[in-house]
């Protein structure tokens, strides 16, 4: 993998963080007007695993606690909520990147660490995330910022957990970013 | 009146895709698609992640409360989540860890994959093998905990004791607060930017 292109910071390549704020704003609002629902990341995720779970190994998911309703209910992947704002964020995000220029198959990551150390603490990362967004119904989207928009006590509790977990051990990690 | 469309009509899963769409576009527009520009707000040299959670948390909830001011939408006909407090607090840590190590949250892995982020697509499948970990292993470990400390529906205001209105006031002013505090630390510290 080579390098990172290190162009000159650009100020227009990147929308004004608080426009960006408002806009999402926006989009939660409409989240909770036209659907009821919050914003979620993770969610499509345990959708998926759970019905894939059901169908796979229907008599084992009728028996554990954690995969009984989606038993019952033949929850459906197609039929979620979650699954299609997926789906859209992924037609979003491509669009914006064309749009910018930057649809570009490529392996981020600092200098000073290696491809392959990247690679590790992608895939670690994600299954930190997995876990604790399942023990914590929702990550820094759908527990966090969707709570938050209802000024739920859960919301803040969420946020600030993700941030402050991630400055407690900030540090640990510094070689990776910095 | 709000919400607009019953929960399983097929309506709703095309508004989850034009949601969705927004929301994606937003993530990738505002920069959420490059890890190191994320993980820049937990050493400071890039604030982006705060400003925008903050601004679109505060637009969020004044939007929502003004649209219940007018009868427009009910907090109890939309999600609003129990508090659970124990479970909530050691899931945020562990998010918090994984956020530092993969760079990336479950949402704005999203748009980084779709744009051709190779680190993102990594994320996503680490984040598909934890999910089945904590689901084969939830009896085990996690169902105790997970359904400890039920607080209920607690809000802001009442917890505080004070109005709905007057909650949103205070969270707007901590928000632009903190907006000051994260520009005057990069300046003060001359804290450098990071290409990427």
């Amino acid at each position: 993998m080579k390098d990172i292109k290190r162009d000159k910071p650009d100020p227009n390549k990147y929308m004004n963080p608080y426009l960006a704020g408002i806009l999402l704003g926006i989009v939660i609002i409409a989240a909770f007007f036209f659907s009821g629902e919050g914003l979620g990341g993770s969610g499509a995720y345990k959708d998926m695993v759970k019905a894939s779970v059901v169908k796979v190994a229907p008599e084992y998911a009728a028996d554990a606690s954690y995969f009984e309703e989606a038993a019952k209910a033949e929850l459906s992947p197609m039929k979620s909520w979650l699954v299609f704002e997926v789906l859209g964020m992924v037609l979003g995000g491509v669009v914006s990147g064309a749009f910018a220029g930057r649809l570009k198959l490529k392996l981020e990551h600092s200098p000073n660490i290696t491809s392959r150390t990247r690679i590790i603490f992608a895939i670690l990362g994600g299954i930190f995330f997995g876990v604790g967004s399942q023990l914590g119904r929702g990550c820094t989207s759908g527990a966090g910022l969707s709570g938050m928009a209802v000024m739920s006590l859960s919301g803040f509790i969420a946020a600030g957990a993700i941030f402050g977990g991630g400055y407690l051990f900030a540090y640990f990690f510094r070689k990776l970013w910095i | 009146m709000a919400p607009i469309f019953e929960f399983t009509s097929e309506w709703n899963l095309l508004a989850a895709l034009v949601i969705g769409f927004a929301f994606g576009w937003v993530l990738e527009r505002a920069g959420f698609s490059t890890s190191r520009k994320l993980a820049g707000v937990f050493y400071g040299y890039d604030f982006v992640v705060i400003k925008v959670f903050f601004t679109a948390a505060v637009t969020a909830a004044l939007g929502l409360f003004l649209l219940n001011q007018m009868g427009l939408l009910y907090f109890d006909e939309v999600w609003m989540p129990n508090t659970f407090l124990l479970p909530t607090i050691v899931g945020g840590v562990i998010m918090g860890i994984g956020f530092i190590m993969g760079g990336f949250c479950p949402g704005t892995s999203v748009p980084a994959a779709a744009i051709g982020k190779i680190d993102a697509m990594l994320f996503i499948g680490g984040m598909v093998i934890g999910i089945y970990f904590y689901s084969f292993t939830y009896e085990w470990i996690w169902e105790d905990l997970r359904n400890s400390t039920n607080l209920g529906k607690v809000k802001m205001g009442e917890l505080l004791g004070i109005g709905e209105g007057l909650a949103i006031f205070v969270f707007i002013v901590i928000a632009l607060g903190t907006f000051w505090l994260v520009d005057t630390i990069k300046k003060k510290f001359k804290i450098e930017d990071v290409n990427y």
